[in-house]
């Protein structure tokens, strides 16, 4: 029998006003096996903390429950304290008595009631708890970030800044992300080019970086420190090593109609291309959809122009396996598709275009070499139309049902800079909302009205019809004139709403990375660990974790980096002990258990047993790698014969744990 | 293929041609439209209040008389209180309930009728290229603006035909009959529908902003599956495009028009 | 009757929760009878959500919702206004001597084509 002392925290009013501390304390004095039982304001405290350390020694506690707060919250906390005062670390458990209990509860009498069950609970299975020693794993001290954004490739700055190697993954032809195709930046209308290349150019320089561009991960294994990673080098069909970048293929492709996704399909490139000049690395890529050599057999134009000779048709994809100790989610976002947006007209005309598109089309480098032109007929638009949360804030179905956050900046951006460059030029913004906290940001919306004269209607367009002379009849609501407006316009700009690339989600299933149900990663805490995942040694830099702007992408970026630098000066972690166990006894080798892992911590292994008769029998029996298991479980549900057991959490735990909830009072 | 068949009241009277040339068609490719006996009016709008019981019983009951059969409509309005009536019937239980304990059915109806328009009837029974193929007299060169209204697609979540604000039903169809189709943005905007009987001004306008956009978008004529709209835009339209119900082209097509 | 008993009344019927309703005015940009209106769609919204129905129950602009769910169809939040539109005006009509199309007044309306439809339609949206 275990000497047991219970522990009641208050946690100030949090779980008092609604649990009776005084009466779980007094309840669970008499349970079997406790010798002690108090309650205090706030247990986490020094004083509160003090207090467990003088009882375990006062009393010769051989177990400790602390009723409190969520174990996420403060089980590290408390398994120090019991730990300092002599008692193995793995003798503490907590009762959850405010997440699961005080905060969801209303009346004190079931609230009370409740938070006595969940001690006797926690009494219950710290009868069986046994003295647990955690390992040790080394740390590979080479990070993985996935995605080549502006977000992957300042969390890869600053991690190899730190000294370390780091891999970017991206899936395109060059690192740069959406950034590369964004004309200028919010609040400050800097160039995006020219404050995003040079990173990029760092990234192709520092020794300590390395870019698998046009590649995709393929699968990952391992867990925190030692993940080992494959990788997917899409053939690209040039050598990369031998390209010179100098561009001769990509004037002489006999191909020339393919559409261009740097530029959203408004002009074209040829199927051997460099998606844009300062492209990293500056490297030609032949799209095999388009390629005639590829496709028949038939030219070979770009190998004969080619003075490097480093077109090579028969190039494969390659698979490369790394070895990692931390991965950073890097994946970013995309504008959702416009098709269940047709009031508005997209399909229909040229003219009504994405904001994404608005940006090449007063790009420099875009398909109108920076003239802001009609799609349709390479006119000046005299009145342009920009519509807010086209998609946004939507729990219709059609769309997104949060605030893209970006949208309201960039358009005021966009409306400005028509208004300063085209001053005869008209310009409606339709808002719901316009949402603007950040430094600066309100100001500069503000200038978009006062100083550039650009007129913001508060109402939604409901109707956008194109007419056959080329103007779009855009008819929307003016809330605080009370009217419905008819305006001609020249242009339609829809600001889309924003959402995880479609990457992600088969990522995160590889990296066991919990997403929300809009396909953003979850952060380990929405405060104060937002750019962890709950996967220990997996981080979240940028737009993969919810709508951000730049600012706030680079500053989560360097978040990230921060907390992997942190994990790869470490050079041994030390291993969770609560993992599986196979009794071998017991083990039918059926590899229910082996199927289920989604570590690949657990192997079978041919092993010599005697039998009653004395005889030597060999037996298949499965085997946790107990550096490679993460203790959640899954193998002790699936095993049929109940050979499978896990440390801390055992089947007779938790069955102690059921007949003390299911106990009558 | 036989499905039961609901022609509703302006099928019997101004609208003949759109009931005519369907069943004719029809017959052409091969369905039999048995025409359900005793039906009654629809009412020409779904009442959207759940409180309204008798305004249903109508559609209630020629849902419950095709169970065996599935149930095609013609009239856009009638599809439109029809299938509306039998999501009713399916989703909200306690108007269910409602109807039940009145009609005091032998087997109690929670919408399982399977409700199409003829159109989804072509398009999904039939097939477009069948369709096509058994096409005699193609209209070709013929440029038709589809006009759909507002009964017909919409609400989009409810009548699930086709997308609400870029539907293909109709194009997909002329282009069966050998037409080419033309897209306006006004094709999914009301015509002015009932309002017509109070304020012509407003059914005017509205009706003329449909039948213009049609028509400087290239359209020689116009098509609808909906008597109120082709009323109109012939009547109440300041513009001059015929206008046809999307049968009598089906049947000239298939050659069994007389 | 008071405005509170008639506002739950009006949601009981309607089903609409005016709460969904984040106010961006797609409704009213939509709607093909707003200039007939006296109040507009997204003004239904907020009165049933102000509880004054009363107000509502009064304008005319109860009888010229064209019933073409374009409101209901492009609302971002699913509040699907014509269904208020027409629980208020049926708190009308049903009213003793409330009808708004009268039996009388049908010869007047008719022409040679007016479609069968029209008038039933009619009939369905102003009587009891």
């Amino acid at each position: 029998m275990q000497r047991i002392g219970v522990f009641v925290c208050w946690c100030g009013s949090n779980i008092a006003a609604t649990v009776d501390v005084q009466a779980v304390s007094d309840a669970l004095a008499k349970e079997p096996g406790v010798v002690y039982s108090t309650n205090y304001q706030y247990m986490c405290s020094e004083a509160g903390q003090n207090m467990i350390k003088n009882a375990i020694k006062e009393y010769n506690l051989t177990g400790v429950v602390v009723c409190s707060c969520s174990p996420r919250m403060h089980e590290a906390t408390f398994r120090k304290t019991v730990a300092a005062a002599g008692l193995n670390p793995y003798m503490l458990e907590v009762a959850n008595i405010r997440e699961q209990c005080s905060w969801i509860h209303k009346d004190k009498e079931a609230g009370t009631e409740k938070a006595i069950v969940l001690g006797r609970t926690a009494i219950a299975k710290v009868q069986l708890n046994a003295p647990l020693q955690a390992g040790e794993s080394p740390v590979v001290k080479r990070a993985l970030v996935i995605g080549g954004g502006i977000a992957g490739i300042q969390t890869a700055l600053d991690i190899a800044e730190a000294g370390f190697d780091v891999d970017i993954v991206e899936k395109n032809p060059t690192i740069g992300g959406k950034m590369t195709q964004i004309d200028k930046t919010f609040p400050t209308l800097d160039c995006a080019a020219c404050i995003l290349t040079p990173k990029m150019v760092d990234c192709a320089q520092n020794e300590k970086i390395h870019i698998y561009s046009y590649s995709e991960v393929e699968s990952v294994k391992g867990f925190v420190g030692n993940f080992t990673v494959s990788i997917k080098k899409k053939a690209r069909y040039v050598d990369e090593n031998k390209c010179t970048g100098c561009g001769e293929c990509t004037t002489k492709c006999p191909m020339k109609n393919v559409p261009n996704e740097f530029n959203l399909g408004m002009d074209n490139r040829r199927a051997i291309y460099i998606p844009f000049a300062q492209a990293v690395p500056k490297v030609a890529t032949i799209d095999p959809n388009y390629c005639n050599m590829l496709k028949n057999g038939k030219c070979g134009l770009c190998a004969k122009v080619c003075g490097a000779g480093a077109i090579d048709y028969k190039q494969q994809d390659q698979i490369v396996e790394e070895k990692y100790g931390a991965i950073v989610v890097a994946t970013g976002y995309n504008p959702i598709k416009l098709d269940k947006f047709d009031e508005f007209g997209y399909s229909l005309s040229k003219d009504v275009i994405t904001s994404l598109e608005f940006e090449r089309l007063t790009n420099a480098a875009g398909p109108t070499s920076g003239t802001l032109l009609r799609p349709s007929d390479g006119k000046h638009p005299h009145t342009i139309v920009f519509v807010q949360c086209v998609g946004s804030r939507d729990t219709s179905g059609c769309g997104k049902p949060y605030c893209s956050k970006i949208c309201c900046m960039y358009t005021a951006k966009h409306a400005m800079l028509t208004r300063e460059k085209y001053p005869d030029t008209d310009v409606y913004v339709f808002y719901i909302d316009v949402r603007s906290p950040g430094k600066n940001y309100d100001e500069f919306y503000r200038r978009a009205v006062e100083q550039y004269g650009v007129h913001y209607i508060k109402g939604m367009v409901g109707k956008v019809a194109p007419r056959a002379d080329g103007k779009i009849m855009v008819q929307a609501s003016d809330l605080l004139a009370d009217e419905q407006l008819h305006i001609e316009a020249d242009l339609v700009v829809l600001a889309a709403a924003i959402e995880p690339d479609k990457s992600a989600r088969p990522l995160a299933t590889m990296l066991t990375a919990s997403m929300d149900t809009n396909d953003f990663f979850t952060e380990a805490h929405a405060k104060l660990r937002p750019v962890e995942s709950p996967t220990a040694g997996i981080f979240l830099s940028g737009a993969c974790q919810g709508p951000k702007d730049i600012p706030d992408t680079v500053s989560q970026a360097s978040a990230a980096a921060a907390k992997v630098i942190g994990l790869l000066v470490k050079d041994k972690l030390t291993t969770n002990p609560c993992v599986a166990q196979s009794n071998e006894m017991m083990c039918n080798g059926c590899s229910s258990c082996e199927r289920v892992c989604p570590y690949g911590a657990i192997t079978y292994v041919d092993k010599e047993f005697r039998m009653p008769d004395r005889t030597t029998r060999v037996r298949r029996v499965a085997s946790v790698n107990p550096a490679v298991c993460q203790g959640c479980g899954a193998c002790t549900v699936a095993c049929p014969s109940g050979a499978m057991d896990l440390k801390g959490f055992s089947n007779s735990q938790i069955m102690a744990e059921v007949d003390a909830i299911c106990q009558m009072k | 293929m036989v499905f039961s068949y609901y022609p509703g009241c302006t099928l019997k009277t101004k609208a003949k041609d759109l009931d005519r040339y369907a069943r004719a068609s029809a017959e052409a490719l091969g369905i039999t439209l048995n025409e359900l006996e005793n039906w009654q009016c629809c009412g020409g709008a779904f009442t959207m209040a759940r409180d309204e019981i008798a305004t249903k019983l109508s559609s209630v009951r020629a849902l419950e008389a095709s169970r065996e059969t599935g149930l095609v409509t013609l009239c856009s309005a009638c599809h439109n209180v029809i299938k509306q009536t039998n999501h009713a019937m399916a989703n909200d239980e306690e108007f269910a309930m409602k109807v039940n304990n009145y009609m005091k059915l032998d087997t109690p109806y929670h919408g399982e009728t399977k409700v199409i328009h003829y159109l989804e009837m072509l398009r999904d029974v039939v097939g477009f290229d069948k369709l096509a193929a058994a096409v005699k007299n193609p209209l070709k060169g013929k440029k038709i603006a589809a006009y759909y209204g507002c009964l017909l697609l919409r609400p989009g979540k409810v009548l699930g035909m086709d997308n609400p604000e870029n539907p293909q039903i109709i194009e997909d169809f002329i282009r069966a009959i050998g037409g080419t189709p033309v897209i306006y943005p006004y094709r999914n905007e009301c015509c002015g529908g009932y309002m017509a009987t109070e304020d012509k001004a407003l059914a005017s306008k509205k009706s003329t902003l449909v039948m213009d956009s049609a028509a400087e978008n290239g359209a020689d004529m116009m098509i609808t599956a909906c008597p109120l709209c082709l009323y109109n835009l012939t009547k109440n339209a300041s513009g001059a495009l015929p206008v046809y119900y999307f049968t009598e082209l089906l049947a000239e097509a298939l050659g069994v028009k007389e | 009757m008071n405005n509170e008993m008639m506002k739950e009344q009006v949601i009981r019927m309607s089903g609409v929760n005016p709460l969904k309703c984040m106010r961006c005015g797609k409704c009213s940009g939509t709607c093909p009878s707003y200039d007939e209106m006296e109040y507009h769609p997204h003004q239904f919204v907020y009165m049933v959500e102000k509880g004054e129905i009363d107000k509502l129950m009064a304008s005319p602009s109860i009888y010229k919702c064209l019933s073409c769910f374009a409101c209901v169809e492009r609302c971002p939040r699913d509040v699907e206004p014509a269904k208020l539109v027409e629980a208020i005006r049926l708190m009308v009509v049903r009213q003793q001597g409330q009808n708004h199309l009268k039996a009388n007044e049908i010869p007047a309306l008719l022409d040679n084509d007016l479609p069968q439809q029209a008038l039933v339609t009619a009939f369905r949206k102003y009587t009891k």
